[in-house]
């Protein structure tokens, strides 16, 4: 199993707990002592159905976060509530609490647009706009009323994605003309572009090849160093390579035969995958489960 | 060589050296039996008091379809004769489909070219004797453009905001099945009740008199749920992908609807519209109640019937032409409304062209 990035993990065994809130020792984040995300007893509805159960856990500043678990488990559904994209489904709300450097996410006072701004997301099959590759980096610094020196911002963000020797000879023909690796890497400028603090990934590379999940895996390293990432991910492999730490999560079914997502377990990487503390973790990773 | 294919040899064997391949009826056998029943039934018609064309085409080709199917159950099996038979079928629905149109295109050419020259299409029918030779429709031209151009003006946007408003901020509220509701009537609405519509509320309630605007007013209604439904069939299509992804860069819905949904839609939206057009270019019952007669060049379409000058438009010139022709069809009047129906195809022709090409155009420039 890979060992979790060095530098951040081991500096931050050393701190103290300062998230008081944290209650489940298991399912916090231990020693983690600069978070972005606090998350405490999120609950997902869709309309009457309760999708994600109590889910409790803090997320770290330029980490990268995986969760992963099988299918229904809900994690793409906490994944969404951190740029309150769910915000977008007629019928869903939350019920607990996020907060974002200390700020609740979920106040009646946020604007859920700024919230966007300053959280990215890259969904799971590539989605360029079907514009100029130029116009697809570019159209989030519009958005967002910036209206000079985007060549600039647009080279950088090319670069920063691995992507830049690819394109610079082609910048006005169509994003969709590139392959699927690339689209989903002009998918990751693009939300680059707007410099955000957090970048959410959805599954990034369930679409792609094993050499286009390799160079997005590679990407996500160089990233971490800029930006905080949580990952989605049915690839356990890959939770293992990129993270720093993990999330499981599964679903329970209850008495009345319904089921809902939980967050099973939360810590290192390294411990997630060699010592996991919870049963269920254990034959997930093994491959004894679904 | 259709003596050896013509020899059934016993299913399934394969002593015969074919392997797999199928007994067939061969290349030339369709077109032997073709010309055999195409004889015989010549014959038949010379023989008995059977005559005409249409009588002779059906019969042959009813002959034809019974010869093949009958020689392809006996050397090819049931399948393939079922396949040869369905697609015979087929085939013979495409061409009653295509027939009507084929024939309005020859009639119309044939009757209507004759007239059709550069004094007809740059004169009006003003000091003409419509019982005599002379004259033209370029007062009708101008009067159908302006009303289209009018119409289209009125219905275009209008139609697209619904559409927009259909597809993304409708979603299942009440308001929205009611205007669906609206539009699903609008469109079954036939267009001479428009027609009387706007001649009560326009003409005799608002005391408006019949003028080209009237015309246009009863054209946009038409008009108007023929738009909403395609551009929001073309809304629709936008992958909600995109939409997410505007959303998660920060885009406000005005934004992303302006910016990305519209963009990505034009071309079919644009299609549309002109298909819209095209279809309320030629409509004509609510310009006969709306519109009145007209033999000069009227540029301004508010100018009302009370000074003489409503505009002419091409469907009611067509209609008065008739009128004036009286059943005698080798009158001039006769001819010219020939004349003027081949102007209006050819005009409805280049908006569905244009409308292809702008839907090409749009999908290339992706």
């Amino acid at each position: 199993m890979t060992e979790p990035r060095q530098g951040t993990a081991k500096q931050d065994e050393d701190a103290p707990p300062v998230q008081t809130f944290l209650r489940y020792t298991h399912r916090g984040a231990p020693g983690l002592a600069d978070t972005v995300f606090e998350v405490a007893d999120l609950s997902v509805y869709y309309g009457d159905y309760e999708a994600v159960r109590d889910v409790t856990m803090a997320i770290g500043r330029r980490q990268i976060t995986a969760m992963i678990g099988p299918s229904g488990c809900g994690k793409s559904t906490v994944l969404r509530c951190f740029n309150r994209m769910n915000d977008l489904i007629p019928g869903a709300r939350v019920s607990g609490k996020i907060t974002y450097h200390g700020e609740d996410l979920y106040a009646p006072e946020v604007d859920a647009i700024e919230v966007r701004r300053r959280i990215g997301m890259v969904f799971q099959k590539p989605n360029p706009f079907p514009k100029s590759i130029y116009d697809n980096i570019a159209y989030g610094p519009r958005v967002n009323g910036v209206r000079k020196g985007l060549d600039d911002i647009v080279e950088e963000a090319l670069r920063q994605a691995a992507l830049w020797d690819e394109v610079k000879d082609k910048l006005k023909e169509s994003g969709l003309s590139l392959s699927g690796g690339q689209q989903q890497r002009l998918c990751i400028a693009r939300t680059i572009a707007i410099k955000p603090e957090v970048i959410l990934m959805d599954e990034p590379c369930s679409a792609l090849d094993p050499i286009a999940t390799a160079k997005i895996e590679d990407l996500m390293h160089g990233l971490a160093q800029d930006f905080t990432i949580i990952i989605v991910t049915h690839n356990m492999q890959q939770a293992a390579r990129v993270s720093d730490r993990t999330a499981f999560f599964t679903a329970d079914v209850d008495d009345q035969g319904v089921r809902h997502g939980r967050l099973v377990e939360y810590d290192l990487t390294g411990q997630i995958f060699t010592t996991p503390s919870d049963k269920r973790t254990e034959d997930y990773i093994t491959g004894r489960f679904g | 060589m259709t003596v050896t294919q013509l020899v059934r040899r016993p299913r399934g064997s394969s002593s015969d050296g074919r392997g797999l391949l199928a007994r067939g009826l061969g290349r030339y056998v369709p077109y032997a039996t073709a010309a055999v029943v195409l004889a015989l039934v010549a014959l038949l018609f010379a023989g008995t008091d059977l005559n005409g064309m249409p009588s002779f085409v059906a019969i042959a080709g009813l002959g034809y379809v019974l010869a093949q199917t009958v020689l392809s159950v006996v050397i090819e099996g049931r399948r393939r004769a079922v396949d040869r038979l369905v697609t015979a079928l087929v085939y013979a629905a495409f061409m009653a489909a295509a027939l009507p149109l084929l024939l309005i295109c020859w009639y119309t050419i044939q009757r209507g070219i004759a007239m059709v020259d550069l004094t007809f299409l740059t004169h009006s029918m003003f000091r003409v004797n419509p019982q005599e030779h002379g004259g033209g429709i370029y007062h009708a031209i101008v009067g159908t453009l302006i009303q289209v151009a009018l119409a289209s003006v009125l219905a275009a946007p209008l139609g697209i905001l619904t559409a927009i408003y259909l597809v993304e901020y409708g979603m299942g509220r009440r308001f929205a099945r009611v205007v669906n509701l609206f539009v699903d009537v609008m469109t079954g609405v036939p267009s001479i009740v428009v027609g009387l519509f706007i001649f009560t509320a326009w003409i005799l309630v608002l005391g408006f008199n019949k003028s080209g605007l009237a015309g246009a007013l009863a054209l946009a209604i038409v008009m108007l749920p023929l738009v909403i439904r395609s551009a929001e069939q073309m809304l629709r299509l936008v992958p909600d992908d995109l939409r997410e992804a505007a959303y998660a860069l920060g885009a406000p819905k005005w934004r992303t609807i302006t910016s990305v949904v519209l963009p990505t839609a034009l071309g079919g939206v644009v299609t549309g519209v002109m298909l819209a057009v095209a279809r309320i270019a030629g409509e004509t019952a609510p310009l006969l109640l709306l519109v009145g007669i007209n033999q000069r060049i009227e540029f301004n379409p508010f100018a009302g019937q009370e000074a003489q000058r409503p505009q002419e438009s091409l469907p009611t010139l067509i209609f008065e032409q008739f009128g004036v022709a009286a059943g005698n069809t080798d009158a001039p009047p006769f001819q010219r409304a020939w004349s003027a129906a081949l102007v209006l195809i050819i005009l409805i022709g280049l908006l569905s062209l244009m409308a292809r090409l702008v839907a090409r155009f749009a999908r290339t420039a992706r």
